[in-house]
C-alpha cells in the first residue's frame, strides 16, 4: 500500500469514527429509554429531526451557531418531557407492540407537524465560519475542522455520561431503575419524575445529534428515520440498556459502514471487472451492518454487553 | 379531501354519462412526505397551475413516500376503485418502474412529470406512456457532449438505483474523454465523507454527480467544508431550485445541464414563472415546470378528444399541441421528448442562489434507446 492511500485509509477510519460517534449520541438516549424504562421509542428519531430545526431556525434568526446548538438541546429536551408525560407515561404497562404503535403514530404526528410550520423544503443551517474549513492533521491529513469537532463533543459527551451515571445520585437512581423498578419507587424515589429526567436526556442528545449533523446535511422533514434504524442496529449490537454497548456499536457500525463502503469494491476490483466491482461492492457495503449485527448475535445472542 | 370526492361522485351521478365522458379523471401519485418531498410538491403545484378552472380534469391525489412497495396498492387502488383515465405523478424511476408497466398494461394512459428510465424508453416503451420530462440519460449526454475537452479526467458519483446507472451511462456514452472513477452510493444517503475522501485522493479534474434533492444539499456542503476543490458539474437534479437555498454559495459556480431554466426566453415562461411565485410563494423548479407542462399536455389532449376513445386520445397525446415553457417540445416515435438542453450555472443574484443559462448544450435532444422499441 502506497504513502497515499494509507493517507486515505487514515482519513476513513476518521470519517467512521465522526460518524459512530454521531450514532452514539442518538443510541445512548435510546438504549437509556429502553434500559430504565422498558420502552421502545421509535419516535426518537424525530426528536433528532426537532433539534435540527430548531437550530436552524435559531441560526438563521441570530447568526449564531452555539446559540443554535443550545436551541437545540433546549427544544429537543423540551419536546422530550413533554412527549413523555403527555403519552409515554401511558405505555409502561402496555406491551411492546401498543408501544411500537404509539411511539409511530408519534412520529406521523411530529413530521406532518414540523411540515405544517417550517414547509416541506430543506432548511438552511450552516457550519460556522471558523470552522468551515479543512485542517492539516500530522502526516499532511486534510480533514474538515467542523467534523473534528463533531468527534471531539461527541467524546466529551460520552465522558460526561459515563461521569453522570457512575457517579451522581441521578446516575445511581437510573442503573437502580435498571435493574429494579418496582424496588426503587418502594424507597421512595419519585419514579415519575425520574422517567421524565431521563426521557428529556435521551432527547437532548438526539436534539444536540440532529443539530450537530443538520450543519452538514440536509435539514428536511423525516431526516430521523435513517438513523433511527442505524441506532437500533448499534442497540442491538451493543446489548440493550448499555451506555457501554451504544458507545461500542456505535463506533462498530460508523467504521464497518464507512470502511465497508470505500474496501469492499477495491477489494472484489481485484477478482472481476471494474463496473460490476463496483455495484457488487456498493450492495455489499449496504449489506455489512447487517451482517455484523447478525455475526454479534450469533456469539452474543444479548448483545456485547447485554444482561440477559 | 372524501367530502370533495363524494361531491364529485354526486356530481357526475347527478349529471349522468353525458357530463362523464367529457371529464378526464387524472390519478396523480407522488412524493408528497419524507426526503424527497420538495419534488413532488414541485410537480403537483405546477400541474395544479397548469390546470387551474379546467372543468375537463377531475384530480386524485395520493402521496407514496418514495416506497415503491406503496406506490403499487396506491395505483391499484386508483385504477380499480377510483377508475382513472390517466396517470400520472410519479417522481422516482424505480417507482415508475413499478407502477407504469401494470397500468398502461390496464389501458390506462401514463403521463410522466419526471422519471423516464430507459427500460420504457426501449424494448419496453408502450403507445399509452408519454414522458413529458426526458428520458434518465438525456441531460448526462448533453452534458458529456459539453464538458468533451474541457473538463479532463472526471469523477463520476450517483446514487444505486435506476435512473443513478442510466445518468451515468448517459454521461459515459457522449464524454470524450477519461472516466477516473465511477462510485455508487445508497439510495438517500446523507454522509459523504468516504466518498470525498476518495475524490480527494484520486487524480481527477473535476467531479460529475447526480444526487437530487437532500442528498444533493448534504454532499455540497460537505464537499466546501472538505477543501478538495476540484469543480463540480451535474445533471440539473443536483443544483435545482429546490435545494439551491439550502446548500447556500457553496454550489456558486457549478455548470448544469437541463432542458428548462427560469431565465429561458420563450413564450409564455416569464409567465409561468411569475405566476407559479404568485401562487405558492417560491421560485418554480425544472420538476414544477414539468408538472406544468404535464398538466397543459394532459388538458391540450382533453379539449381534442375524449378519453373513452382511446385512439383519438392517443392521438391528441402524441401531437404535443400546447406552449411548453421549454420552447420548442414533441415527442419522437417512442412517445420521449424531442427537446433543446441548456448549459446552466449556478449564481448569485443578490441573496438568491439560482441558476442562469450559459449555452445550448444539445438541439433537438431524442433518447438513444428509441431504436429498440417497436412503436
Amino acid at each position: 500500500m502506497g504513502w497515499m492511500s494509507a493517507l486515505l485509509l487514515i482519513e476513513q477510519v476518521l470519517n467512521g469514527l465522526q460518524s459512530g460517534i454521531m450514532l452514539f449520541l442518538m443510541a445512548a438516549g435510546l438504549t437509556l429509554i429502553f434500559g430504565v424504562m422498558g420502552l421502545i421509542n421509535l419516535a426518537h428519531g424525530s426528536l433528532y429531526m426537532i433539534g435540527a430545526f430548531a437550530a436552524a431556525a435559531v441560526a438563521g434568526a441570530t447568526g449564531s451557531f452555539v446559540l443554535a446548538l443550545a436551541a437545540s438541546l433546549v427544544a429537543a429536551a423540551a419536546a422530550g418531557a413533554v412527549i413523555e408525560v403527555a403519552v409515554i407515561r401511558r405505555l409502561y404497562d402496555r406491551d411492546h407492540l401498543d408501544q411500537v404503535l404509539a411511539t409511530f403514530a408519534l412520529i406521523l404526528i411530529l413530521s406532518e407537524g414540523t411540515r405544517w410550520v417550517f414547509g416541506s423544503f430543506p432548511l438552511y443551517l450552516d457550519v460556522p465560519a471558523a470552522l468551515a474549513g479543512p485542517v492539516t492533521l500530522p502526516g499532511g491529513i486534510q480533514y474538515p475542522a467542523y467534523r473534528l469537532l463533531i468527534i471531539v463533543v461527541g467524546l466529551l459527551v460520552a465522558a460526561g455520561l459515563f461521569l453522570l451515571i457512575a457517579r451522581t445520585r441521578i446516575g445511581i437512581q437510573i442503573r437502580a431503575g435498571e435493574s429494579d423498578r418496582e424496588m426503587i419507587a418502594a424507597l421512595g424515589v419519585d419514579i415519575s419524575r425520574l422517567y421524565t429526567l431521563v426521557f428529556a436526556l435521551g432527547a437532548a442528545l438526539a436534539g444536540l445529534a440532529g443539530a450537530l449533523v443538520g450543519a452538514i446535511q440536509s435539514v428536511q422533514v423525516g431526516m430521523g428515520e435513517p438513523v433511527l434504524i442505524l441506532a437500533f442496529v448499534v442497540i442491538v449490537i451493543g446489548g440493550i440498556g448499555s451506555i457501554k454497548g451504544a458507545l461500542v456499536g456505535a463506533l462498530l457500525v460508523g467504521l464497518t459502514d464507512t470502511l465497508g463502503g470505500v474496501l469492499l469494491p477495491l477489494a472484489l476490483s481485484g477478482v472481476m471487472e471494474a463496473s460490476a466491482a463496483t455495484s457488487v461492492g456498493s450492495a455489499l457495503a449496504s449489506m455489512s451492518i447487517y451482517i455484523l449485527m447478525a455475526i454479534v448475535l450469533i456469539f452474543r445472542p444479548t448483545g456485547l454487553y447485554g444482561t440477559a | 379531501m372524501t367530502f370533495k370526492q363524494l361531491m364529485a361522485a354526486t356530481c357526475v351521478a347527478a349529471l349522468g354519462t353525458a357530463a362523464q365522458a367529457d371529464g378526464v379523471k387524472v390519478g396523480m401519485i407522488t412524493t408528497l412526505s419524507g426526503g424527497g418531498a420538495g419534488l413532488g410538491i414541485d410537480v403537483r403545484d405546477g400541474f395544479l397551475l397548469a390546470t387551474k378552472g379546467n372543468d375537463d380534469i377531475e384530480l386524485v391525489i395520493e402521496d407514496d413516500q418514495r416506497k415503491p412497495d406503496i406506490a403499487v396498492q396506491l395505483a391499484d387502488k386508483m385504477i380499480q376503485s377510483e377508475k382513472v383515465d390517466v396517470m400520472t405523478g410519479i417522481i422516482w424511476s424505480n417507482l415508475a418502474m413499478a407502477v407504469v408497466p401494470a397500468a398502461t398494461a390496464q389501458g390506462k394512459f401514463y403521463l410522466s412529470p419526471n422519471a423516464g428510465p430507459s427500460a420504457l424508453a426501449g424494448k419496453g416503451c408502450h403507445e399509452n406512456y408519454f414522458n413529458v420530462s426526458w428520458q434518465n440519460d438525456a441531460f448526462s449526454e448533453a452534458a458529456g457532449t459539453a464538458l468533451s475537452g474541457e473538463a479532463g479526467k472526471v469523477f463520476l458519483m450517483a446514487p444505486n438505483y435506476p435512473a443513478g446507472q442510466d445518468i451515468m451511462a448517459g454521461f459515459k456514452r457522449t464524454y470524450q474523454g477519461e472516466i477516473a472513477a465511477e462510485v455508487y452510493t445508497k439510495l438517500g444517503q446523507t454522509d459523504y465523507a468516504a466518498e470525498i475522501a476518495q475524490m480527494r485522493a484520486s487524480d481527477a479534474d473535476q467531479i460529475y454527480f447526480f444526487l437530487p434533492g437532500g442528498m444533493g444539499i448534504s454532499f455540497m456542503k460537505q464537499y466546501a467544508g472538505s477543501g478538495v476543490d476540484k469543480p463540480v458539474s451535474g445533471p440539473a437534479f443536483s443544483f435545482d431550485q429546490g435545494i439551491l437555498g439550502a446548500i447556500g454559495d457553496a454550489a456558486v459556480g457549478a455548470k448544469n445541464t437541463a432542458h428548462w431554466s427560469k431565465d429561458l426566453d420563450v413564450p409564455g415562461n416569464a409567465d409561468f414563472v411569475a405566476a407559479f411565485e404568485a401562487e405558492f410563494g417560491r421560485l418554480p423548479s425544472i420538476y414544477a415546470a414539468q408538472g406544468y407542462d404535464t398538466g397543459l399536455l394532459l388538458a391540450s389532449a382533453a379539449a381534442k378528444a375524449d378519453v373513452n376513445d382511446a385512439d383519438a386520445f392517443r392521438a391528441a397525446l402524441k401531437e404535443a399541441d400546447f406552449q411548453s415553457v421549454r420552447g420548442k417540445f414533441s415527442f419522437a416515435a417512442n412517445n420521449h421528448p424531442v427537446q433543446d438542453i441548456y448549459m446552466r450555472e449556478v449564481v448569485k443574484e443578490g441573496d438568491l442562489v439560482t441558476n442562469r443559462i450559459v449555452g445550448t448544450a444539445a438541439t433537438d435532444h431524442s433518447d438513444p434507446y428509441g431504436a429498440d422499441c417497436k412503436l
